[in-house]
């Protein structure tokens, strides 16, 4: 893909970001901002890439490290972002009736 | 430019898991549909490592599928023992993690994202050809060059910035402002410096510009965040929110990455509105917040030294008993009510005056806790049902056909002089019109401390209002207990 290609998505991207997240009920931003953070961990992506390269040189193999290193704190945030989210989205009740 | 050769399918797969995202975003519409979202949001990080895992091993040429070799699988198992170690760690914290501190929690974890995408951005510097960017002169491509300055450059500020507002919040470091001489000329050259040698990488991949990046960035997500008080740290959450989606998506460019650069878009949007909308509930320029400094000043307020008024105190049996009476109340629960912990015998109070006939809302200002939306979670938390809590311009209009508003722990939110007092800290900040309603309760410590920003409040004053002093727990169970007779 050619960087004008990437940078339509990412323009794009941009504005289905602001409509979408004006459409957001205040009442849920805290839980907006923990799942935004699990998203925002998609950078693993980028993490595994780097762990899992061979390598024998020194630079690829501190590389591989510094990857696993990162898969590792983007994991954390993956699961507990959602996690957490997860816990607060339960506890929105509606009211019953009857 | 050999950018690595993905199989079609992987591409759509990234892009399926981008719009995965956006549909996780579009579900926090309504509560009613954000728990989907959530799991819309599980299933797009799922098949984002799935497939970036599968795309790992070697593919052959006009295959499509990955031949793994030993070599790969012992690759593979170093990497799920580094997923489930943050597995572990995260399910843990997210489970045993308060309410009240979810400010920190996210604040904490917006930190990691900045780490990760600095530790990307340099895994990418030391090994170009694993991500494609490396060129057949050996030298890195200068366009990704640009894009990985800029990815750590980002991810370090959001770190280090990060790490202090989880300081600040989570109460290792006062929330006092630190204000430096000359900060605004330290902060801006650092800035300038940063900016320049990313210019230089361009040109000269040496280690030392690459490190001496990564370095000043950290310091000076350091500076930036260290002059901003306490009562702007709402906006700078969500401004560091708004930093690690734009990391991630400069490191999507790097990879050529779609479900990244995406992702980044959408994570950089939704912390830039809530930045905006914490900076207009507080009337203050995002300018403002970002010099810092706010709270240095508190209690030189509005000038004139507080005289002695006279006000009215009530008893427990005093409230509920006009509680009783009252067709509508309306509740007002600020920061202080989760500092208390009283939410959840306020819910009690509510559902005991709904037995009597009462009509109860709770109205939530923007910034009542310590974070967009945090207020509603820990209502939500004490099994207040989320159609009975309204923002503020949705029950504005309904404080003039109010029996009782009953503040808790707030205070500058329902304070008049950010209507009328230009002089006042708080001026033109969007309050609740409480003196409209028949009577006030304002349930407060003592007559003594006065709100975030140091202001007297003429509520207090009115002949309306009753003074129910005492801790927002111990008076709410107190009121329960006279209502329950």
């Amino acid at each position: 893909m050619d960087f004008i290609s990437i940078l339509s998505i990412f323009v794009m991207a941009c504005f289905v970001g602001y409509y979408v997240v004006w459409s957001v009920t205040p009442a849920l931003h805290t839980p907006l901002m923990a799942v935004t953070n699990a998203i925002s961990s998609v950078i693993i992506v980028g993490a595994l890439v780097a762990g899992a390269a061979h390598g024998d040189a020194a630079r690829a193999a501190a590389s591989s490290w510094l990857g696993l290193c990162a898969i590792t704190l983007a994991s954390i945030n993956i699961f507990g972002g959602f996690a957490v989210t997860a816990r607060m989205l339960a506890m929105y009740k509606s009211k019953k009736k009857g | 430019m050999e950018h690595a050769i993905l199989p079609a399918w992987a591409l759509l797969a990234y892009l399926a898991s981008g719009v995965l995202f956006i549909l996780a975003l579009r579900g926090l519409s309504s509560p009613a549909s954000s728990r989907a979202g959530n799991r819309y949001g599980m299933v797009g990080m799922g098949l984002a490592v799935a497939t970036t895992l599968l795309t790992q091993a070697p593919i052959p040429p006009g295959d499509w599928w990955p031949r793994p070799g030993p070599a790969d699988l012992v690759i593979l198992a170093k990497i799920l023992a580094a997923i489930a170690l943050g597995a572990v760690i995260g399910l843990t914290t997210a489970r045993k993690i308060q309410m009240t501190a979810m400010p920190q929690l996210v604040a904490a974890f917006h930190s990691l994202v900045g780490l990760a995408a600095v530790l990307v951005g340099l895994a990418a510097y030391l090994n170009p050809p694993a991500f494609g960017i490396l060129l057949p002169s050996g030298a890195i491509n200068p366009d990704s060059r640009i894009e990985m300055g800029l990815g750590i450059a980002i991810g370090a500020i959001t770190f280090s910035g990060s790490i202090i507002a989880f300081l600040k919040l989570n109460g290792n470091m006062s929330g006092a402002p630190i204000l430096l001489p000359a900060r605004h000329l330290i902060n801006l050259g650092t800035l300038l410096a940063i900016l320049l040698l990313v210019a230089r990488f361009t040109v000269d991949e040496s280690l030392w510009v690459i490190a001496a990046i990564t370095a000043l960035s950290f310091v000076i997500g350091f500076l930036l965040i260290v002059p901003i008080g306490g009562a702007d740290m709402p906006v700078v959450v969500s401004m560091l929110n708004s930093y690690s989606g734009w990391a991630a998506a400069a490191m999507g460019f790097t990879l050529h990455n779609t479900a990244m650069i995406i992702t980044g878009a959408l994570v950089g949007s939704s912390g830039a509105i809530l930045s905006y909308i914490m900076c207009k509930a507080m009337n203050r320029s995002f300018i403002s917040v970002i010099a810092g400094g706010f709270g240095a000043a508190a209690g030189t307020g509005s000038g004139d030294p507080r005289e002695q008024r006279p006000w009215k105190r009530g008893s427990a049996e005093d409230a509920a008993f006009l509680l009783k009476e009252a067709e509508n109340v309306i509740i007002i629960p600020g920061y202080g009510m989760a500092v208390a912990q009283a939410q959840h015998v306020l819910r009690e109070m509510g559902d005991l005056l709904k037995a009597e006939g009462v009509s109860v809302k709770y109205a939530i200002h923007p910034v009542a806790g310590r974070m967009p939306g945090h207020m509603n979670v820990l209502l939500a938390e004490a099994n207040v049902p989320y159609d009975e809590v309204f923002e503020l311009e949705d029950i504005q209009g309904e404080f003039a056909q109010c029996d009782v508003a009953f503040v808790i722990g707030a205070n500058d939110v329902v304070n008049p002089a950010a209507k009328t007092d230009k002089s006042s800290p708080i001026y033109g900040m969007p309050v609740f019109d409480v003196e409209k309603a028949k009577t006030i309760m304002f349930i407060k410590r003592s007559m003594g401390g006065v709100g975030y920003a140091g202001v007297d409040n003429d509520v207090f004053y009115m002949d309306q209002t009753m003074m129910l002093l005492a801790d927002a727990k111990k008076m709410v169970e107190d009121i329960v207990k006279s209502l329950q007779h």
